[in-house]
């Protein structure tokens, strides 16, 4: 009998880890956005970690937005062949990476480059007693540590996704006029004829979600990493994995309200 | 004067403090010694309030550690980490200054800098230091701009965990002479935590043998050699034998 109630008490078990895991999340993220109200505030640090997500994920997010604008249009163009629609490559492409792809794979690729760092950095130092020290510096460590990267984070991603959404436009254009033979001015009609102003805006509020996400897992994990070299390793995992899920619930259920009517 | 009246602390099932009463006078330095593992570390951290205590009560000068006004409490004292606990990102300076560079003790930019290297300089490092990263340096002038940074808001109280810890032994004996004459200099209370015998016989004005969870023996350095406690004896021989297990 034991045996046959041991996956169920696998399955629960890990269910009910996960279910806590996301509320001491929550908490987290609540007293970093309480902490984000109140003084003291670190200008220099938050332009350091502004710099450090926003600026150095522009490579990696522009690269990975130019590859899926350029397969999409081919995916398009492939499949709007079977019913003759393959004009709809340019409205397709723009609509599907401002509104979707867009947001989500800069945001996983965010998650992948920068809460893996974040945890890495803030983990090691509490196993090398930096948080410690920092405490008996009178200096809150959730201020000084977490409270400028998850506002950097929060307000580089949409930015970051902005850029994206323009990258990966281009390289549906480059791909649709040099490969499937569209005229450029006609690309570029279609695409600003069929782009509307709450497709972007919407894919920029699911940007700052998903910025907001990556930090909170990053520095949640980071400050909670377990002792040694494997503890850090541990967290660092853990922040990737968790942000990378929490990004693709949290957009279902954007897309649900910005979107369900 | 510190006050510790029957602290506890475990960690799950783990027992680490089971009741330690000490007392540390004012002016005073008081080292404390014992096994690894035996909660050292800990006990400092429950004063700093780096670890919540299970039990027992703290005070600072009469001033209940659990309910002082934590930014003022914790402006009193400097500690000094046992890896040094040196923040990576930021230069040497900026490590010692770190204080004087935000909070209630901010100064200029300037003023703080200069400050950090008088402080570097005190403890025997050379102005060029000041613009060194962490990583750049031994470990030894790691011990020492984090001894630097200990000193650089002038504390009232601070604290040493393992100054010595994997330093060779002329480095060690370099560091406990500077610990002895800034100790004295500023006439600040200091706690030192180690198993490093030289370091007791070079810090400490009185002395403390935690094992088991509580003090088993404290007394002033000159009475450490004579006294007929068995677990002090076992532990300033090193011996195998007696009263503490030598495998734990």
């Amino acid at each position: 009998m034991t045996f046959l109630l041991a996956p169920f008490r696998g399955t629960g078990r890990t269910t009910l880890g996960a279910l806590a895991a996301i509320g001491r999340i929550a908490l987290f993220a609540a007293s970093a956005i309480s902490h984000m109200l109140r003084p003291p505030f670190y200008p220099k640090e938050f332009l350091h970690a502004f710099m450090q997500i926003g600026y150095f994920s522009l490579p990696v997010v522009g690269m990975t937005a130019l590859f899926t604008g350029g397969a999409l249009a081919l995916q398009i163009y492939s499949g709007g062949a079977r019913f003759s629609a393959e004009t709809v490559v340019p409205s397709i492409v723009a609509i599907g990476m401002v509104r979707e792809l867009g947001p989500v794979l800069g945001g996983l690729m965010v998650a992948a480059r920068v809460a893996s760092s974040i945890a890495a950095e803030i983990g090691t130092m509490k196993v090398t007693e930096q948080i410690d020290a920092l405490v008996t510096l009178s200096t809150h460590p959730m201020k000084y540590l977490a409270v400028p990267r998850v506002l950097a984070a929060t307000l580089a991603v949409p930015i970051l996704v902005g850029v994206g959404d323009s990258i990966g436009i281009f390289g549906g254009y480059l791909v649709g006029v040099n490969r499937l033979g569209f005229n450029p001015a006609n690309y570029l009609n279609n695409t600003r004829d069929f782009l509307e102003i709450w497709d972007v805006v919407s894919g920029l509020w699911k940007g700052a979600a998903f910025g907001f996400i990556v930090a909170v897992a990053g520095c949640y994990y980071g400050m909670n990493s377990g002792r040694g070299a494997q503890g850090v390793g541990r967290a660092t995992k853990a922040a990737v994995v968790a942000a990378s899920v929490l990004i693709l619930a949290t957009n279902y259920l954007l897309t649900e309200v910005f979107f369900s009517a | 004067m510190i006050t510790l009246s029957g602290i506890h602390k475990a960690f799950g099932a783990n027992k680490v403090l089971r009741g330690v009463d000490l007392t540390v006078p004012t002016g005073q330095s008081m080292v404390i010694i014992g096994g690894s593992g035996t909660g050292k570390s800990v006990l400092l951290k429950c004063i700093l309030g780096l670890v919540q205590l299970d039990g027992g009560a703290i005070t600072v000068d009469g001033q209940d550690a659990g309910t002082a006004a934590r930014d003022a409490f914790l402006a009193r004292f400097g500690m000094l980490f046992q890896g040094g606990a040196l923040f990576d990102s930021l230069p040497v300076w900026q490590n010692v200054a770190f204080r004087l560079l935000r909070g209630s003790l901010k100064r200029t930019k300037e003023e703080a800098r200069e400050i950090a290297i008088e402080k570097l300089r005190r403890v025997g490092l050379k102005p060029a230091t000041a613009d060194m990263f962490p990583a750049e340096l031994s470990g030894g002038m790691q011990k020492r701009v984090g001894l630097a940074r200990a000193i650089a808001a002038e504390p009232e109280i601070i604290f040493f965990d393992e100054p010595t810890t994997g330093l060779d032994p002329i480095m060690a004996g370099v560091i406990n002479e500077l610990i002895r004459e800034i100790v004295t200099e500023m006439g600040a209370t200091a706690m030192t935590i180690t198993h490093d015998m030289s370091s007791v016989r070079a810090i400490a004005d009185r002395v403390a043998m935690l094992h088991a969870g509580v003090i088993q023996w404290t007394g002033p350095i000159a009475e450490m050699d004579t006294t007929t406690d068995p677990y002090v004896q076992q532990f300033i021989h090193g011996r195998a034998e007696g009263p503490i297990e030598a495998v734990r």
